[in-house]
């Protein structure tokens, strides 16, 4: 009889040390601060991201942590206080996730410029049409001829630009998706543009998953509207905000926010993959708003990307006026 | 000298083997004697039990992530563990994935074993777990058979690493999180090469149990 409990007394304790033993290897092995980032997937699927992780970590005792997801995901974690810190491109929404008190200590990092990209053969001849009258174009064709346009359909910054877009247009987005040409492809940009490839269609990419996809020759497609304030891209850094998550790692937030801004962050950015493709896939946006070396380009900046004037209304500044000089 | 050891596949590999083998050993502690005791007992709602267990071992991984998720986020009822992003939150969640897969399997295993093994055994006197291990042994090759595919599909699985491990670089990234992430960075070839390494391990394993089993009888 004895022996017949054995079993239930071993299992649990085996159990036990195993899990254990389990959290001190995690624990011990990693001695350094923790900083928790959501970011956007162009920043992490073109690699940048590593770039700036390495650097960052040979600087500072802090071990980035970094999830790579769309602008609709990464804000719901910092709400949930799941990430001390995130990086994304849609201003409306990151207004909306200021205003709603979870997020602090916005500044803006970069900027590039989306395209419209489409077939080779181009049926709608949208090629360096504006981006307005591009996509009245894109709908004509779909609606005449069934030339497909396939939306990102994820709630990412690309989604909500492209949605964006289709206002500025002057069309209504959500009767339009439930017509035929109309497809939502309900995934990441490498995904959708080899939908795009197989279909024919034509699409919102931004150029760094663009580039590297035409650089590998997994996409025929080709840009055609790359010029025009509409296709402006602005990426930017917000931390959690303390107050509603105590528990995050405010400090380093700052730290990494600090790090980005600064020339040598600044210069990472603009270097990355420069080589690669001939041109730099994200601009570093900190000085030339510091600076306005380009009038025309800080104030479509501003018009895209600023809430009443300010890339963080001083009521988000948190403990850091210095970011805001 | 332990150079090789750095190299990124290497290290995901070994991750993915040491995740999946760790919860593949945590349900075999639990499973386990729970199959073994549903097995050989007949108790009241036992088939209902049984059909439990059996439904579970559908289990989309998407959704148990997402549950996992839901739970382990620092909103969530076990925020406070900080569990998200971990492996051990992996290692959890694949667990409970393949939990009904080795009861099941063992269940079922158990059953098809002569019922007069067991009387035998308690004739000669063996006590309940004597007479438990001996059913066991006749058992034994079904029983691996589970486990290996409880392995396999811990190993094989996307929705829960993803959910819950976040595929952090250097941290939680197991093979089927890369491959999905490098498919995505149209990384094509990379990704192939994982793909072959994670079904060479399903492979491998798989051939190595049916070695066994043949020695065993």
């Amino acid at each position: 009889m004895q022996r017949n409990h054995i079993i239930w007394i071993v299992a649990p304790i085996l159990i036990v040390i195993v899990s254990i033993a389990g959290t001190l290897y995690y624990a011990v092995g990693n001695s350094r601060r923790k900083l928790i980032i959501s970011t956007t997937t162009s920043l992490y699927d073109t690699g940048l991201f590593d770039t700036i992780e390495d650097h960052f970590e040979e600087k500072y005792p802090v071990d980035l942590y970094v999830i790579s997801v769309g602008t609709g995901l990464a804000i719901s974690h910092a709400e949930r206080g799941d990430v001390d810190l995130i990086l994304v491109h849609a201003p409306q929404k990151e207004l909306a996730f200021l205003e709603r008190g979870f997020g602090t200590s916005r500044k803006i990092i970069a900027y590039n410029f989306f395209a419209i990209v489409g077939p080779e053969s181009d049926p709608a001849g949208i090629m360096d049409l504006t981006p307005n009258q591009a996509l009245l174009k894109i709908v004509e064709y779909g609606r005449a001829q069934g030339v497909k346009w396939v939306s990102r359909g994820d709630d990412s910054g690309t989604h909500t630009k492209e949605k964006g877009m289709w206002t500025d247009a002057g069309l209504n987005w959500t009767s339009m998706r439930e017509e035929d040409w109309y497809i939502e492809a309900g995934t990441g940009m490498g995904k959708t543009l080899q939908v795009a490839d197989n279909l024919d269609a034509y699409t919102l990419a931004d150029m760094g998953t663009f580039l590297k996809y035409k650089k590998d020759e997994i996409i025929s497609l080709r840009t055609l509207v790359t010029q025009g304030e509409e296709l402006l891209n602005v990426y930017s850094v917000i931390a959690g905000n303390m107050t509603r998550h105590p528990h995050l790692n405010y400090d380093d937030a700052i730290t990494f926010i600090k790090f980005l801004i600064s020339d040598e962050g600044q210069e990472i950015i603009y270097n990355f993959a420069k080589q690669d493709y001939g041109q730099s896939l994200f601009y570093p946006a900190v000085n030339l708003l510091r600076q306005n070396t380009d009038p025309e380009l800080v104030q479509w900046i501003m018009n895209y990307s600023f809430f009443e004037g300010h890339e963080c209304p001083p009521e988000y500044w948190g403990n850091h006026p210095e970011l805001y000089p | 000298m332990l150079e090789f050891l750095e190299n990124p596949i290497l290290q995901i590999t070994f991750r993915s083997l040491q995740i999946s083998g760790t919860a593949t050993l945590l349900s075999v502690l639990w499973g386990l004697p729970l199959g073994i005791a549903i097995g050989m007992r007949s108790f009241p709602g036992k088939p209902l039990v049984k059909g439990v267990f059996n439904a579970l071992l559908g289990m989309p991984t998407v959704a148990l992530g997402l549950i996992l998720y839901l739970l382990f986020s620092k909103s969530g009822a076990l925020g406070f563990l900080s569990f998200f992003p971990s492996t051990q939150a992996i290692i959890i969640g694949q667990s409970i994935l393949i939990t009904p897969i080795i009861i099941s399997l063992a269940t079922n295993a158990i059953e098809s074993v002569d019922p007069e093994i067991n009387d035998l055994a308690r004739t000669l006197g063996a006590s309940n777990t004597e007479a438990s291990i001996a059913v066991l042994r006749e058992a034994i090759g079904s029983v691996l058979l589970a486990i290996i595919a409880s392995f396999n599909r811990a190993i094989a699985e996307l929705g829960v690493a993803l959910a819950v491990g976040a595929n952090l670089r250097g941290n939680t990234q197991v093979l089927t999180t890369v491959i999905a992430m490098e498919v995505n960075r149209g990384n094509i070839e990379y990704s192939i090469q994982l793909t072959i390494i994670l079904l060479m391990i399903v492979f491998a394993i798989t051939i190595f149990t049916n070695l066994l089993r043949r020695r065993i009888k």
